[in-house]
Parts: C-alpha cells; structure tokens; sequence
C-alpha cells in the first residue's frame, strides 16, 4: 500500500473521544503529525497516551472524532492487521518479541512481505529481505546475535530487537511507547541515537516519561492531560508553560 | 518418485533458515528422516511379517492381541502428535479433541454397519440397531452410507467441518487459555449427550460393533488385521512429516510466535485467526482418519470415546511425551497406552492413580515431558 501523504500530514487525529464506562479517556483530542517529524509525547499517567495509541492501531474504536493515516486510510475502520499493513508500527512498553525464535527469525515473521496463511507455509526470505534483515541487524547492533536465542538477549537488546521488528516492516509511522524504560544511560544513548537516526525516513511518535531522554531527542513535544492536549510546542516553549509546570513538570 | 516425496526429501525444506544452524542443522534433519523412515519399515513392513509369516509356534511370533494393540496404539500416537500441532506449537490448548477421533470413527463405523449386510442377527439389511427400534428404513442420513469412498471422505470431512466452524467464532472472538479449553470441553460432552441418544440414529449408547468385513476382506482375518496395522503406522510416519515440514516452514514460526506474543503477531501484520483455524482444522481431521483406522481394528466405537475424560487423557499423553516437540508426544501416547494396557491386567484399580500420579511428577519436575528428560540427558 503506498501512503499518499502529499497533500498533507502522515497521522491525523481531529476531536476523539473515547469512553469507558463515562470515563473519558480522551476527550476530543487532537493531533497532527507530519512526514519525517519525531514527536515526543508526554503527560501524567492516565493522560490518555496509551488510550491514543490504541486508537491509532486499531485496537481501540473512538467513540467520536476522525483518525487518519495518510490521506486514504481511515483508522476508524481498519483492522489491526490491516493497520499495521499499512504501514503503522507500535512498540509496546514492555518488550514483545518472540522469545523462542532467534533474533533472525524474530526479523523474519515480521518482515514486509505476503502475511496470508497459505503463502507464508512455503515462504523464504528472497536475497533482498535477507539483505534488509542484515541491514536492520546493523542499524539496531545485533548483527553479531542474529543467531541467539531472542529470550537471552538483555532487556535493552530486546527494546532494540522489537524496534528492528519495526522497522523491517518499513512503516511510515512508528509509534514507540516508553522505548527506554528500565535502560541503563548507555543503552537510552543509544536508543536516542537510534530514534534520531530513524526520523525524517519515518515518523515518530514517542511517549515518554523521562524528561532527560525527551530533551535529548525531541523537537517537538505535545502534551497530554486528562485525555486533553494541554500544550503543544518546543520542549522550552512547553517548560515554561503555567499549565503545563501545574499539571506535570511542576510536581 | 512423485513430486510430494521429492519435496520431502528435499533438504530445503529440512530446518535451518539460517547460518549458524545452517551447518548442524541439514544432517541432523537428514538423520532424523532417516530414522522415522526405519521406524516406518519395521512397523509397516516388520510387524506384518512376524504376525504372518512367522510361525506361531516362535517366539518371534505376534499374535492377534499384539498387533491389535500396537495398531490401536499407533492411532492414539497419530492423536497426541495432532494435539501437539495445536497445543505445543499455537499454545491452544483442547479438552475435546476426542469428539474430532470420534466422528471420524463414526463415518467409518457407518460403512462398516452397511457392509455388515444381512449377516447381523436379525438378518435385515439395516443395521441391527435399528431393527431393534423398529425402524423401518434408514434415516436420511445414512443415505449412500454403503459406499466406502462417501465414507471416506466424512472421516475427514466431519472432523474437519465442526472445527472450522466452532474455531472460526472461537478464533474470532479471541477466546483464549482456560475459556477455550473449557469451551471445548463442553463441545465434546455435549457431543457425546446427543450421540447417547437412540433416536440420534448412531446406535445410542452401544454405538456400533459387531463388523464383519471392511472392502469385501473379513476383518477376523490375520492379512487385514496387518494390513490396517500397516496402514496405522503410515498414517503416524505421513501427519509426523507433514506435521514436520509445517512447523519448521514459517508458517510454524507464525505459529509459535502467536502462541508466544499474538498481540505482536498481530501488529507485524498477520491475521492469527486464519493461521489457528488451519493449524486447528488440520489437527481434527488427523485426528479423524486416526479415529476411522482405529475403529476396525478394535470393532467397536461408542459415545464414550467423546467422554471429557478421554480428551483431557489426550492432553496427558502430550504433556508426559513433551509438547512442541511432535515426537514426545507419540512417545508419550504409547508409554501411556502401553503401561494401561499391562496395568490394567494386572491391577486394574491402580490405573488411575497411576496416571494421576505420573500427571503430579510430569508437571512438577518435567515441564519438557520424557523427551526433555532424554534431551538433558544427552548434553
């Protein structure tokens, strides 16, 4: 599928609201995000970011508002499958891999390819998937552990892999939530080293709570509050916010 | 050779994707082919031999009651190695796939009441069963029952069939771990419910026994009985192939990817519905022709093979043999089978608590079965 994003913004969310039982997770939340950018997203817990990625991979259905991926696909209505087809990537907080395969094989299943049953069955990587494989072994440094079992990798390697299952994908948007949690510094550096890398290629969307790391890569952060956008801005302009320094940095 | 047998022997399609097993990997797959085609021609070709050729008078000699036993047991095999397809490698686990044997065994069972004739005790052309409910012809049906081929195609069909539909809302739905097995559980009995009935047309709660003869052959005979063993063994050898070939293709690590992390699966782009529904659908209609050769040769099959009981004994077998690794699982079904057998002679009140027991040691200290047993032996 060929993402049309000439006329304007990769991910496009007007007005979605969503409730469980009365509560609002997200209230009428807006949200553009344009080719190439890297966005970092922050806010409270229960600001409503998970609840938005959920939206936007399908997994959640909004109650009211428009989400757009591209210019023809509309998210309300795709499938997750068909999502991630499309070309959105999510990376859950805590890793999931595939502990028992190798590192490899992980690459393999998640690799840009027929994803239909019958086809898989007699499926083999062609020379250019395993040269793409290669690649995305190189750019997330596990070149050398191809081979390893993905449950021995350690707990930023296992980031680093869920993040390559991305990318072999070749998505358009990647959404990443908390990609460093339980990292040690060298790893966050790093993974911030990565990220930055991977914009401009890709879109971003990364949901954060350490502040160090989003001053690091970000140069646009949104934030979010009680399922609302509170802000929107450099993170200096969003710093030095009043509602801002309330709500979240000020605690 | 035809082109299937080429495509097996293919090392290709032998494991190793990829460079570090790449190496080990070939001749250890040719090894293994090698010995589940030995294992085929001791049994198909072997064990006919000694109960046929043999004189009963040697010691080589294998009577009636051991080749029974050794074919029925070979079905069970057949069984654990399809539950192991669903439960070791897409972690679903069935408490019902006794109702997917059992409805093989029943369209089987129906050809061989129709070819009983009018040798049965009352002499008519309907089976017995019916005669004895006053039943003046047959219920629809049993329409073209009479003919082998129909029947055939039922034992794979009917199996085949209720799975798809009852794993198509399942799947769908998402319903997973302990509701699946349970669900399953419920289909089973509620299967076994309706075929206690009389008026359900299977016999009721006798089921059907009393065979006479299967294609013309006289199923008494020492030749048929080999030959249904025979038949048995190369049902086993062609579901473990075929069985082996899936799950080390990627459509196998599909598989095990979604009984590790679906929601990943899921995001990567894969519909895990249709990869469960053909792992699950494949799986009863093994199960089904295992059922069909199992009838013959012990003659009889009632409701009580859709018992909840028989289905969880499945799962034991699997889990003593040592799931997701398709041999244990066979290993695990004749161990079992074998020590029911002898047990159940000599001490016939100890079965169950024997097989309670082995359950307590094989989920406390072995979570890889016997096969991790040997496995951690060899390193």
């Amino acid at each position: 599928m060929n993402l049309d994003t000439a006329a304007g913004p990769v991910l496009y969310l007007d007005g979605v609201t969503v409730s469980f039982d009365g509560f609002k997770a997200l209230d009428s939340l807006s949200l553009i995000v344009e080719p190439g950018e890297l966005r970092c997203i922050i806010g409270p817990n229960g600001a409503g970011k998970t609840t938005m990625m959920d939206v936007i991979t399908g997994k959640t259905r909004p109650d009211a508002g428009e989400a757009h991926f591209g210019n023809h696909n509309d998210l309300t209505r795709l499938s997750e499958p068909e999502i991630a087809r499309a070309g959105i990537g999510r990376k859950f907080q805590k890793p999931t891999i595939f502990r028992n395969h190798t590192v490899f094989e992980n690459l393999e299943v998640a690799l840009k390819t027929d994803k239909r049953v019958f086809p898989t069955v007699g499926a083999r990587p062609s020379p250019e998937q395993e040269a793409r494989i290669d690649e995305v072994l190189e750019l997330i440094g596990l070149r050398r552990k191809a081979d390893q079992k993905a449950d021995l990798l350690s707990h930023g390697e296992k980031q680093w892999l869920e993040i390559g299952m991305l990318l072999v994908q070749d998505p358009k948007l990647l959404l990443l939530d908390e990609p460093v949690a339980g990292m040690s510094d060298e790893e966050t550096a790093r993974t911030g080293e990565l990220l930055r890398s991977l914009a401009g290629r890709h879109s971003l969307v990364v949901v954060e709570h350490d502040m160090h790391f989003v001053e690091s890569i970000a140069r646009k952060v949104t934030v979010l509050h009680e399922g609302r956008l509170l802000a929107e801005g450099t993170l200096e302009a969003v710093r030095t916010d009043s509602r801002v320094i309330d709500v979240y940095l000020g605690r | 050779m035809t082109a299937v047998t080429r495509r097996l022997l293919d090392l290709r399609f032998w494991p190793a994707p990829r460079a570090g097993a790449r190496a080990s990997g070939i001749p250890e797959s040719r090894r293994m082919l090698w010995i589940v085609l030995g294992a085929w021609l001791l049994l198909a070709v072997g064990v006919p031999i000694l109960h046929l050729a043999v004189p009963a008078s040697s010691a080589l000699h294998l009577g009636a009651y051991a080749v029974t036993l050794g074919g029925k047991i070979l079905c069970y095999a057949t069984v654990a190695l399809a539950m192991d397809l669903v439960w070791g490698y897409a972690g679903i686990l069935s408490l019902g796939h006794g109702v997917f044997f059992a409805l093989g065994g029943y369209a089987m069972g129906m050809y061989l009441m129709r070819a009983i004739g009018t040798d049965g005790v009352y002499g008519s052309t309907l089976p017995d069963f019916m005669v004895f409910l006053d039943w003046k012809q047959l219920p629809w049906y049993w329409h073209g029952s009479d003919s082998f081929l129909q029947q055939a195609l039922l034992v794979v069909l009917a199996p085949a069939l209720l799975a798809f539909v009852f794993g198509w809302f399942a799947f769908r739905s998402r319903i997973k771990g302990v509701y699946f097995s349970i669900i399953t559980q419920a289909l089973t009995y509620a299967f076994m419910l309706l075929f206690f009935r009389n008026q359900t047309g299977f016999g009721g709660n006798n089921g059907f026994t009393d065979f006479k003869r299967i294609l013309g052959f006289p199923l008494a005979s020492p030749r048929t009985r080999a030959v249904l063993f025979s038949l048995s063994a190369t049902l086993l050898v062609l579901s473990l192939l075929g069985c082996r070939l899936l799950v080390r293709s990627k459509f196998g690590r599909v598989l095990t990817a979604i009984r590790d992390a679906e929601d990943r699966v899921r995001f990567c782009g894969y519909d895990p519905v249709g990869f469960k529904l053909f792992a699950w659908t494949l799986s009863a209609a093994i199960c089904g022709i295992a059922g069909a050769l199992y009838v013959p040769q012990v003659g009889i099959i009632n409701p009580s093979e859709m018992s909840p009981a028989n289905s969880v004994e499945i799962a034991i077998w699997v889990a003593v043999g040592g799931r997701g690794t398709l041999l244990g699982p066979i290993l695990g079904a004749a161990l079992i089978n074998g020590a029911k057998s002898w047990l159940t002679v000599v001490a016939p009140e100890a079965w169950l608590f024997a097989l309670g027991l082995l359950f307590i040691v094989v989920t406390r200290w072995l979570p890889d079965g016997v096969l991790g047993l040997f496995r951690r032996a060899q390193k």
